[in-house]
């Protein structure tokens, strides 16, 4: 009877013995710790130098509970991969080439390889022109297996190619702006009314009624901000009706440079305008740099000539609504025109009328109507209308990469990410 | 002449344009430190140019005194600053502090201009809220719909104004990272635009005007 039962006892137990061993055996084998793989490292592509990048294959053991360390050492020759210095270390499940930032024309690799770029700073110090060796261990515990030890130099590179497609898209910008031009030129383009442009003319007639000066103020940049340029452009337009109408200019800077253009501007426009005699070297003044002091000297005039129209073109910062509030308070018609979209609230609520951001820069077009500047800003509306497109049809690819977790809507969403 | 005046200029316009475009895109040392040249260049050039600047500040101001305009007073107060400040910055060599001790040019500094500049920039407290008074009122029904956005915001970006309408602070974020976020993008992507079209005028030698607004 005993034996009976034992011999049962055992049928019984081996089976769940057997199993249990295959199961732990095949455990093992998945989870055993080796040498990373496919180990290869080379100059970081399309970057200024010092830095290097590394790759190597993912394995059956990149999880959380297991790490990898990339070791660096000067030189060619390794005697022995433990005693290299360790630069980076983290769980075995991060770094791959699909979580890199670079766009897929420039991706080294496949995206389940790992992928860890070495760059100057905190410890690294890599010169350009010198070879390095690198390596890759995998770490549990206390093993660590290591990759056999690769060569590579950093240089400088050229050319950056990950932001190509930021110069194809500003050539191809740059296309449809020529082409605009070029319709404009055989055609009349039709341009919307903008009322504070509708109202240049109104402000320096009551000026001129008033027989009280135009104040104008081309903002705080300097004559490198496109938007100066803009408002310089506008003076020229705004100087040769005042020509026209007889009507004194202060034109009050913060910046010489921007002074020194401006009065050739104004002095052309004059010409322009038949009334030579009436220009006035003193109407493109100097204040000074600071900004508040500028703010304060251009108050008292505002304050002290009472001009009929106030002009605030350019780029501007706290100063605006010291400015523009002090204007209103004289009864004087404001227009104003700015990129600043900070500041836009306080000339929406003190101005008769704002220019807002790109109206700053069709002010030229409106006001010439010539067909260059009308083309551009043709050019403008069709760019406008592709990056509409661009928006839309990338939050549908966006949104269908997610919900398919396919790689494809990528190919045509990197070609849009960071364009700036 | 001609040449000199319009060619030139619109030719260096047009190399520095391109060579300072390509520029974004070579990563290279040597391209950085073009760049750092010439943006030394410019800042030697600024200060050149500071002295048209001060010599028109003298000009404009010295036309005032001597035909006693109105408000000549603020001209002659303009020159005694000036003067006197310089005086002083040439005599403490241009130093605010000599070992910790506050030199007289410091003293102006500290003791007048920041005071003065602080004075400037406190005014805008309370322009802020005259300008608040003067939009919020609701004329129209757009300014109907810029008090009551006005008011959500406000009340959720104060303890108080959340205590008092619990709901406030998400609609404010809602109005803020929507409404707000959206419409400046929009008017982002519309300057941005503006601004490469004008490069691509002035490089190209399209837009001349800045040089002077002819058109041969």
């Amino acid at each position: 009877m005993n034996r009976d039962n034992a011999r049962s006892a055992c049928g019984a137990i081996l089976p769940v013995a057997i199993t249990l061993c295959l199961s732990v055996s095949s455990v093992f084998a998945q989870t055993t710790l080796a040498p990373p793989q496919d180990l290869h490292a080379f100059d970081t592509p399309s970057d200024g130098g010092g830095s290097l990048t590394v790759l190597w294959a993912s394995s059956s053991f990149d999880n959380a509970a297991t790490r990898y360390q990339v070791l660096l050492s000067e030189g060619t020759t390794v005697q022995d991969s433990a005693a290299m210095q360790v630069v980076a270390e983290f769980p075995a499940n991060q770094h791959y080439v699909r979580e890199s930032k670079w766009p897929w024309w420039t991706r080294p690799a496949a995206g389940d390889q790992h992928q860890f770029t070495l760059r100057n700073g905190r410890g690294v110090q890599l010169k350009d022109g010198i070879s390095y060796s690198i390596t890759v261990a995998a770490l549990r515990s206390d093993v660590r297996e290591f990759a056999t030890p690769v060569q590579a130099t950093p240089q400088p590179n050229w050319i950056n190619w990950n932001q190509m497609n930021n110069l194809m898209l500003a050539l191809l910008f740059g296309g449809i702006v020529f082409y605009a031009i070029g319709t404009a030129r055989k055609r009349e383009i039709f341009l919307r009314r903008i009322p504070g442009l509708a109202a240049v003319d109104e402000a320096i007639g009551r000026a001129t009624e008033l027989g009280k000066p135009i104040l104008y103020l081309t903002g705080a940049h300097d004559m490198s901000d496109p938007s100066t340029i803009a408002a310089a452009v506008i003076l020229g337009r705004v100087a040769k009706r005042t020509a026209a109408y007889g009507t004194d200019l202060l034109v009050p800077h913060r910046d010489p440079i921007t002074m020194a253009v401006c009065q050739e501007i104004t002095k052309q426009a004059y010409l322009e305008a038949g009334k030579p005699d009436l220009y006035k070297d003193d109407s493109n003044f100097f204040i000074t740099s600071d900004q508040f002091s500028y703010t304060a000297a251009v108050d008292g005039i505002m304050l002290r000539k009472k001009p009929a129209a106030n002009f605030f073109m350019g780029h501007y910062f706290a100063e605006a609504l010291l400015l523009t509030e002090t204007g209103a308070s004289t009864g004087a018609i404001q227009i104003a025109g700015t990129d600043a979209d900070h500041q836009l609230p306080f000339f929406v609520t003190t101005c008769d009328y704002t220019l807002i951001g790109e109206e700053l820069y069709a002010a030229s077009a409106y006001l010439s109507r010539e067909p260059v500047q009308v083309g551009t800003l043709r050019g403008q509306d069709i760019g406008k209308a592709l990056i509409l497109g661009v928006l839309g049809i990338g939050a549908i690819l966006a949104t269908l990469g997610v919900m398919f977790d396919a790689q494809w809507p990528q190919l045509f969403l990197d070609v849009f990410k960071d364009v700036k | 002449m001609i040449f000199l005046r319009r060619q030139v200029p619109l030719l260096i316009t047009l190399i520095t344009g391109l060579v300072f475009a390509g520029q974004y895109y070579v990563p290279h040392p040597a391209s950085e430190q073009m760049l750092t040249s010439v943006t030394k260049w410019l800042q030697i050039i600024s200060g050149f140019a500071l002295v048209l600047g001060v010599s028109s500040l003298f000009h404009v101001h010295a036309v005032k005194i001597r035909r006693k305009e109105a408000g000549w007073g603020y001209s002659f107060v303009l020159y005694v600053s000036m003067l006197s400040t310089i005086a002083v910055g040439l005599w403490s060599n241009g130093k605010e502090a000599v070992d910790g001790t506050m030199t007289a040019f410091g003293w102006v500094y500290n003791f007048m201009m920041v005071p003065l500049q602080g004075t400037m920039f406190a005014i805008l407290a309370f322009f802020i809220a005259s300008a608040a008074y003067r939009s919020f009122r609701a004329r129209s029904r757009e300014a109907a719909v810029l008090l009551i956005a006005a008011v959500i915001v406000m009340m959720g970006r104060v303890p108080l104004g959340e205590y008092l309408i619990p709901l406030s602070g998400d609609l404010s974020q809602w109005i803020l990272n929507v409404l707000n976020a959206s419409v400046r993008r929009a008017i982002l992507i519309g300057v941005s635009l503006g601004t490469v079209a004008l490069s691509i005028k002035i490089i190209f030698g399209m837009e001349r005007s800045y040089l002077g607004g002819g058109k041969e």
